[in-house]
């Protein structure tokens, strides 16, 4: 924390600083607990996400979370800067009552839009401290103006002592503060409108396209040097640079299709870190910025680890849309084949190993619990049976798992790409219950196709195949699936889980 | 009125299997069809007339009667021109036919009115494959021709370590990977041989590999492609078929037994293991020659017979392979053949449709109608995709792996070095301009996102959501910040401090909740 005082202000500074010194230094009040808590708090964090490498450790890794949390919010009101203890404390208990009804009433499949609407709130949160910071410096400057010795309270207090220096680099602060909690909010509100189905999930070009963006973030800098350099009225300024950053949100994500929403998801995720940091700095709060931080990373890890797993550019797919064709796409030869649940179980009943490869079909048809019960019919009867992940299954980073893991299937049987690619060759049956682009071996054999180099899953090395999807049709992608015309290939056409349930009585 | 479907006892001399077994009757009365056999018909095979009668077949007495009976006639071997005659118009035979060969058959088998579906013409499509009785036959060839080949041979298959001495491993040499090389090779490297496997198609190298053999690559210029429709090989270029022999040549004395399966749709088999080669064998080394029906493989083949060269070399041209194995083989043509009727039931009524728009029907029917339908219109779809040519990823030599490890890691050493100038050069600027309390904060914020990077790099890709809720969760560490604005003399800045306060408490609540809900089902099996 900063706790030096203004005497050591630069000759020919603001003579108005020492004005206020009288009323500041009443107003500093010890730190020393605050401070300790806060480390303590940080390295909480720090364990809480650290604890996330496992499932058995992660049990643990939330209640270190929320140790954390509860320390930090404990020292910070009996600490130095708060106030109004009462109105604190109700809003904390208004807002805990409805988390805790959205937590427990949320369904597994509508995380995503969960996730996405958690992460507007703390983009707005984050707008309202950034915008009450310049309130308060306004007042501050304006009682050193006036010459005024009030002692001020809370936050004021800490302005109150700051070179003008430290007064310019706060400004840059509150406005990158300001600009990434106004993108994530309202890049959040358009995610979860496209994830619940609210607004439709296709991908929307603004007239101007990424030049009106352009234009909106230049005008956001302008202005962020306007405020900065304290010209004209500088609350103003801020309103407009949040404004701008709203509408830049609100385009970006827009002009974003709904399969590429994990890369969004984890964007915003890393956005509202990276605003929590920003308020830090402005707060000149370490905590903040350590969580901050972390967060960020996160949120950046995800998103990066989301854009290899579609073999694509972050630029590109926050840009929007595939990269143009670089040729004519390969012709596919052979039909697409129909098959009925009957010849399925016959399969199922004869295969010794099962792979099963959901996507974000099998949680648009709540398929889950079908997929589960057919898993532990066929586990039950002696077969091996396993399910593989691709990283970009479903609208949410690890979606998949938390709907299997809902469902109650084991999660040592279900395993990331990586670790069951090789086995697919010694695979019986596959059965695709909802993907298409993740298993499109279009992009290994075909370098003209969008996706090509795109690591799939190589499911059409196995035995035979089955792909439960609702009807002839393209990916998210738009581009043909040749896997569906492969000669061990079936198609298994229907909703997945009235496909899937069909099953069940047949497997012996 | 079920249609019955009636297994005749086979004529000709040796074979012991037969066309319907107890458990594929009882498949085909699933059907909806009755179902009939020859007394005796199954005793080769091991089934006896009781087992039948207790599957509920009826068991007629001879041949006339069944015929008489039935209106599907179901045999394993083509015909003979006696039982064809018997057959009246409108029956239908199936059986293998061999129409190709056997053109009188087919003309008599037109003359009679009787429909033929033949075994042997099933198209090799995916779909057909479950009654593909070529198949099925070829797998129990090629295991038995392992087994023929052990049971001549006067040594282990396995090598092994022991008390009285060391025993080398059979190596063995299957040349022809189709069903029953491939077939001879699962069961020859399970006996623990060493196994060198050979074909013309390149493309089967992978499955050969799969198998556990070493797949003999010729060097050959432009490696021909020697699949042709239906994944069946077709005749070489006598430039590729010379150099052939000089790698079988090569390879002749260092093999112990050398399975034959070479065969050309349609043509005699070709000669690939002459009598030379023979001779440069060692004694006691076994030929099993699985092509002797259609002329052998070898030079030395005297179809159904076994006969021993004049350096030891036993040369088997038995024919009845698949017979040998007569309770496995009829069990697998039964299935077919009642894959077959399935096909030909598709209302599960014990209602035969002949559909002549199927192609597998129509593949596999030779007469139909009194017409001659054979040959069939070449099918859709080919079998095995053509190989697309393949590098074969060069060796790197340890010198040149050393040399791009070398050059990876000054490539690495010099971007990590760059990005670090870069950064220092990014913070030394920030900290002229910027004031010396903001550049302590910094230095957190740097060391945090340190720490961030490693400790996600950790995280489990299946907790990837209860991660995003969780940091969901912490982020709102923002509260922090609306706390310490909320006593704010301002009313403006307690409004939107209060406001900050209750979505960040949303957040948090709901976050870590969230978060213990999910983990919570996380569990092991």
């Amino acid at each position: 924390m900063e706790t030096t005082v203004i005497t050591t202000a630069p000759a020919g500074a603001d003579p108005v600083v020492s004005h206020a010194a009288p009323g500041i230094v009443e107003a500093l009040p010890a730190y020393g607990f605050t401070t300790a808590a806060y480390v303590v708090a940080a390295v909480l964090f720090i364990l809480s996400l650290g604890g996330l490498s496992g499932q058995e450790s992660a049990k643990r890794a939330v209640w270190y979370g929320i140790a954390g949390m509860a320390l930090a919010v404990a020292a910070t009101l009996v600490g130095p800067g708060s106030g109004n203890w009462l109105l604190s404390l109700v809003m904390i208990a208004v807002g805990g009552a409805g988390g805790y009804v959205l937590a427990t009433r949320v369904q597994m499949t509508d995380m995503p839009q969960l996730v996405a609407a958690m992460h507007s709130l703390v983009g707005l949160a984050a707008v309202f401290i950034g915008l009450n910071a310049q309130i308060e410096l306004g007042r501050v400057v304006r009682a050193r103006l006036n010459g005024a010795s009030d002692v001020f309270h809370g936050f004021a207090a800490v302005l109150a002592h700051k070179t003008p220096a430290e007064l310019a680099m706060l400004k840059v602060e509150v406005a990158l503060g300001v600009f990434i909690g106004a993108v994530t909010f309202t890049g959040s509100i358009v995610a979860y409108g496209k994830l619940s189905g609210k607004i439709d999930g296709k991908p929307k070009k603004l007239r101007g396209g990424h030049m009106t963006n352009l234009g909106a973030a230049l005008a956001a800098l302008l202005f962020t040097v306007l405020y900065v350099a304290g010209i004209g009225p500088a609350l103003l300024w801020l309103v407009l640079i949040l404004l701008l950053a709203g509408f830049i949100g609100w385009t970006l994500i827009m002009g974003i299709g709904g399969a590429d929403m994990p890369v969004v998801v984890s964007m915003l995720n890393s956005y509202s870190g990276w605003a929590a940091a920003m308020i830090g700095f402005t707060l000149s709060n370490d905590l903040l910025i350590v969580t901050g931080a972390l967060v960020g990373s996160s949120g950046a890890i995800l998103s990066y680890i989301m854009c290899r797993a579609m073999n694509r550019s972050f630029i590109s797919v926050i840009l929007g849309g595939f990269g143009g064709e670089a040729g004519p796409a390969m012709a596919i030869e052979g039909e697409q084949v129909a098959i009925d649940a009957e010849g399925v179980a016959q399969a199922l009943n004869d295969a010794d190993s099962v792979v099963i490869v959901p996507g974000y079909g099998m949680a648009v048809a709540q398929a889950q619990q079908s997929v589960s019960e057919l898993t532990r019919k066929l586990r039950a009867a002696g077969k091996s049976v396993r399910f593989a992940i691709h990283p970009v299954a479903g609208r949410l980073p690890g979606h998949m798992n938390v709907l299997l893991a809902e469902a109650k299937v084991p999660y040592d049987i279900v395993l990331e790409m990586d670790e069951i690619n090789d086995d697919f060759p010694d695979t019986d049956v596959v059965i695709v219950i909802g993907s298409n682009d993740i298993v499109n071996p279009a992009a290994q054999d075909d370098p003209n196709s969008p996706i090509a180099g795109m690591p799939v899953l190589e499911v059409w090395k196995a035995k035979n195949v089955f792909v439960s999807k609702r009807g002839q049709g393209t990916g998210y992608s738009g581009i043909e699936n040749p896997l569906f015309f492969k000669e061990n290939t079936r198609m298994f056409y229907g909703d997945a889980k009235k496909s899937v349930d069909a099953l069940l009585p047949m497997i012996e | 009125m079920p249609v019955k479907i009636g297994a005749l006892k086979e004529t000709t001399e040796g074979e012991a299997r037969v066309a319907v077994t107890p458990s594929s009757a009882a498949h085909l009365q699933k059907l909806g069809h009755e179902v009939l056999v020859q007394s005796q018909a199954g005793l080769g095979a091991g089934f006896s007339d009781a087992q039948y009668e207790r599957a509920g077949v009826t068991v007629l007495p001879d041949a006339q009667a069944l015929i008489a009976a039935a209106d599907i006639v179901v045999k394993v071997r083509p015909p003979a021109a006696a039982e064809l005659d018997r057959l009246q118009a409108g029956q239908t035979l199936i059986s293998f036919f061999y129409p190709g060969q056997n053109t009188d058959l087919l003309d008599r088998a037109r003359d009679r009115g009787v429909n033929v579906l033949a075994m042997d013409m099933v198209p090799r499509i995916s779909r057909a494959q479950k009654m593909d009785a070529l198949s099925s036959m070829a797998n129990i060839a090629g295991y038995r021709a392992v087994i023929e080949a052990a049971n001549n041979f006067g040594r282990f298959f396995t090598g092994q370590v022991t008390a009285a001495g060391k025993v080398p491993p059979a190596k063995v040499l299957v040349v022809g990977a189709g069903v029953a090389g491939l077939a001879a090779i699962g069961a020859a490297t399970s006996l623990g041989a060493q196994v060198h496997a050979f074909d013309v198609r390149p493309e089967v190298a992978e499955q050969i590999e799969s198998m556990g053999a070493e797949f003999v690559y010729l060097d050959f210029q432009d490696a021909q492609d020697g699949s042709a429709t239906g994944g069946y090989a077709k005749p070489s270029s006598p430039e590729f078929a010379a150099k052939q022999l000089e790698k079988f040549r090569e390879l002749a004395p260092d093999m112990d037994i050398v399975i034959t399966t070479a065969l050309i749709p349609g043509r005699p088999a070709p000669k690939l293991w002459t009598a030379d080669m023979v001779a440069m064998m060692k004694p006691g080394s076994v030929v099993v020659d699985l092509a002797a029906e259609r002329g052998g493989n070898c030079d030395l083949t005297v179809p159904d017979q076994r006969i021993v060269s004049d350096n030891g070399v036993i040369v088997i041209g038995y024919t009845d392979f698949p017979s040998r194995m007569a309770a496995q083989s009829s069990e697998l043509y039964g299935n077919n053949v009642r894959h077959m009727i399935a096909d030909l039931t598709p209302g599960k009524n014990g209602e035969i449709v002949h559909n002549m728009d199927d192609d597998v029907i129509r593949g596999a029917t030779v007469t139909h109608g009194g017409d001659i339908t054979y040959p069939p219109p070449p099918p859709k779809v080919q079998a095995i995709a053509a190989a697309k040519p393949r590098e074969r990823a060069r060796e790197l030599t340890p010198e040149e792996r050393r040399a791009t490890e070398i050059a990876a890691f000054r490539q690495q050493t010099r971007s990590q070095v760059g990005m670090l100038a870069a950064g220092a050069a990014v913070m030394l600027l920030i900290g002229l301009v910027a004031p010396a309390s903001f550049l302590s904060h910094f230095i957190v914020f740097v060391l945090a996102c340190f720490i961030g990077f490693t400790v996600i790099w950790n995280v489990a890709h299946s907790l990837h959501t209860p991660l995003m809720a969780i940091t969901n969760a912490i982020s709102s560490i923002v509260i922090v910040g609306a706390l310490m604005q909320i006593g704010s003399g301002s009313p403006w800045v307690m409004l939107l401090a209060a406001l900050a306060v209750l979505m960040t408490a949303v957040n948090i609540f709901g976050g870590f909740l969230v978060t213990r809900r999910m983990l919570a089902m996380f569990q092991k099996s």
